[in-house]
């Protein structure tokens, strides 16, 4: 009996791990950072070196962040998308990293502005405690500074319906949700 | 497919951005051999997400030299190499690592061979048992 069994036990295990193996993508990271609180950071501003811009500003709302660059080919691709869903009056906050203020206060001035503000990483120091690898990411954060979720890759208009839109109304009924008042 | 290929353009054009971005700043070695030898072991350690199965010691993109200014700052700042790869792998994820962290996620895949080579052990010493058993120069029996 038994020399039947073990060749089949080992084949069926084998077989389970390389059918459940297909069906994962190595590309699609379990970004570490959902569910937990904002990393902490400040940052001078993309406009105003001499205004800085950290995760306390963040808190009390639910609000966007996306990390972008000049280099970013996608994101220009992406920021049309992103004047859309500020209109819609979702507050979206900029990380822009490893990029140069002249030519990111240009694009800026260039294609619109869809950012309450931009935080300037110029040695994407920030990037780094965010997470981040590329760019084009963006970041959903909750009223209490939780990162609800992270989209990888440009946004797009089934992207924000799919994915954002659920968990906005999820966390006030809403979209955009009002903010709290702090303190 | 058409999402798969999506991904691909998507992925495609972060290389390329990663790539294109701004001029790479060569990191100077560490002056210290001993914290140099240790630099140069993390930095191969690492895995660069933007370009797969490259560590960011042999990568060109912007989030590698930003990886590798950290290791370097953190070495030189006196942190270990258990602290530097918890940093890392708290916001990059533990795939960021070539030697996964043991722990209940990763047991199967440090344990795996270990329990197949004793399975293949057991095999084969009962073969061997049950061959040594029978009398020699006779045919197993129908």
């Amino acid at each position: 009996m038994w020399r039947y069994f073990v060749p089949v036990a080992v084949l069926a295990v084998l077989a389970a791990f390389f059918y459940g193996g297909l069906g994962l993508n190595p590309s699609k990271v379990t970004p570490p950072l959902v569910g937990k609180p904002v990393p902490e950071f400040s940052s001078p501003t993309v406009r105003d070196a001499a205004v800085n811009i950290g995760s306390a500003d963040l808190k009390g709302q639910v609000a966007l962040v996306n990390a972008w660059g000049t280099w970013c080919v996608e994101c220009r691709h992406e920021h049309a998308f992103l004047l859309e869903v500020a209109r819609t009056g979702v507050p979206i906050y900029g990380l822009n990293f490893n990029d140069d203020r002249a030519k990111a206060v240009a694009w800026l001035d260039e294609l619109g502005d869809p950012y309450v503000t931009s935080a300037f990483d110029a040695e994407g120091r920030v990037a780094i405690d965010w997470g981040v690898y590329g760019a084009p990411e963006t970041f959903l954060i909750g009223r209490d500074g939780t990162i609800l979720h992270k989209h990888i890759s440009p946004l797009t208009p089934a992207v924000w319906r799919h994915d954002f839109t659920p968990l906005i109304q999820r966390e006030c009924g809403t979209v955009p949700c009002p903010r709290i008042d702090r303190e | 497919m058409k999402a798969g290929f999506r991904a691909a353009a998507a992925f495609a054009s972060l290389v390329v951005a990663a790539a294109l971005g701004q001029q790479i700043t060569p990191i100077a070695p560490i002056d210290d051999p001993e914290l140099d030898a240790r630099y140069q072991a993390l930095i191969h350690e690492v895995r660069c997400l933007v370009c797969e199965n490259r560590s960011i010691a042999e990568s060109p993109s912007d989030v590698a030299q930003n990886l590798k200014r950290l290791i370097h700052a953190m070495i030189v700042e006196g942190k270990s190499d258990a602290e530097i790869r918890t940093f890392i792998a708290e916001r990059y994820g533990d795939s960021v690592l070539y030697r996964p962290p043991m722990q209940p996620n990763t047991w199967v895949l440090w344990g795996g061979p270990a329990v197949l080579l004793l399975l293949g052990a057991f095999v084969f010493a009962r073969i061997v048992r049950a061959r040594s058993a029978q009398p020699i120069e006779e045919d197993e029996p129908e």
